[in-house]
């Protein structure tokens, strides 16, 4: 150890290469990697709400009884709901000052996101099985 | 400029007359949170689907009625517009295309994109219905 050492953080903070937030690009990542599945998802999701605007119960279940369209539907409530909540984070960090207001907005996005997102996945799920 | 420092002020919003590619780098994040309230109806779908004939039936018909139309044109237009400003974000996100002269271009093709796919998607989904 030299006497005037010219970086003052610790041999391990180095190595992590996290500042004070304590996290690196995984949030910026991983909106990205969503972002770029809800491309197809998406496409394939308009399509299959255009095809059904008027569909009575039975022809819903019908196309959603496919196992293309299960798969489909559950990703696209998943990946949705995924890159819903980083982008409502991103906003709610950056507009709301409080911070407790701030905490209380991020927790009420992450616990309605991973609600919505399990029925979403659940109701597909039931369909599919036809219970 | 008048702040007598003759160094420019920075820009406040309620004069400063904002560039169209700041115009749509908000209207990014206000269609992003409006989508993400437009997942509740999504949810409601499914969820209706799920539980019975008569609940599907119900959410079926509100989405058919005059209001359910227009909110599934703001959100059509809506996600349109956020999934080609997106891809932007993602050439971006690449390195790619930040002078102004490509920032401006990039604006109408996104304006453009977005405003043709949701037509098209309602010529054929009224078609189709």
């Amino acid at each position: 150890m030299t006497s005037t050492p010219s970086n003052l953080r610790s041999p391990l903070a180095h190595a992590r290469g996290l500042g004070s937030a304590k996290d690196g690009t995984e949030h910026w990542w991983s909106q990205r990697l969503t972002a770029i599945a809800l491309v197809p998802l998406t496409i394939w999701f308009v399509f299959g709400v255009i095809r059904h605007l008027g569909a009575d119960y039975a022809a819903f279940h019908a196309w959603i009884k496919s196992p293309f369209s299960a798969v489909m539907m559950i990703l696209v409530a998943v990946v949705t709901f995924h890159h819903a909540q980083a982008g409502l984070q991103v906003v709610i960090e950056d507009y709301i000052h409080s911070e407790w207001r701030k905490l209380a907005a991020l927790i009420a996005v992450k616990f309605l996101s991973f609600a919505l997102a399990l029925a979403c996945v659940l109701a597909v799920a039931k369909i599919f099985i036809g219970a | 400029m008048a702040n007598g420092s003759g160094r420019p002020l920075s820009p406040h919003l309620q004069i400063y007359k904002l560039p169209l590619t700041a115009v749509l780098s908000i209207t990014h994040r206000v269609t992003g949170v409006g989508l993400a309230v437009g997942t509740l109806l999504l949810t409601w779908w499914l969820v209706a689907a799920a539980v019975s004939p008569e609940a599907f039936a119900r959410a079926q018909g509100f989405i058919g009625s005059g209001f359910g139309l227009l909110l599934m044109f703001g959100w059509s237009a809506a996600l349109y517009f956020h999934l080609c400003n997106g891809l932007r974000h993602l050439v971006w996100d690449a390195g790619k295309s930040f002078e102004l002269a490509d920032a401006e271009r990039n604006n109408k093709i996104v304006l453009g994109a977005a405003a043709a796919l949701t037509v098209l998607t309602w010529v054929v989904g009224l078609a189709v219905w």
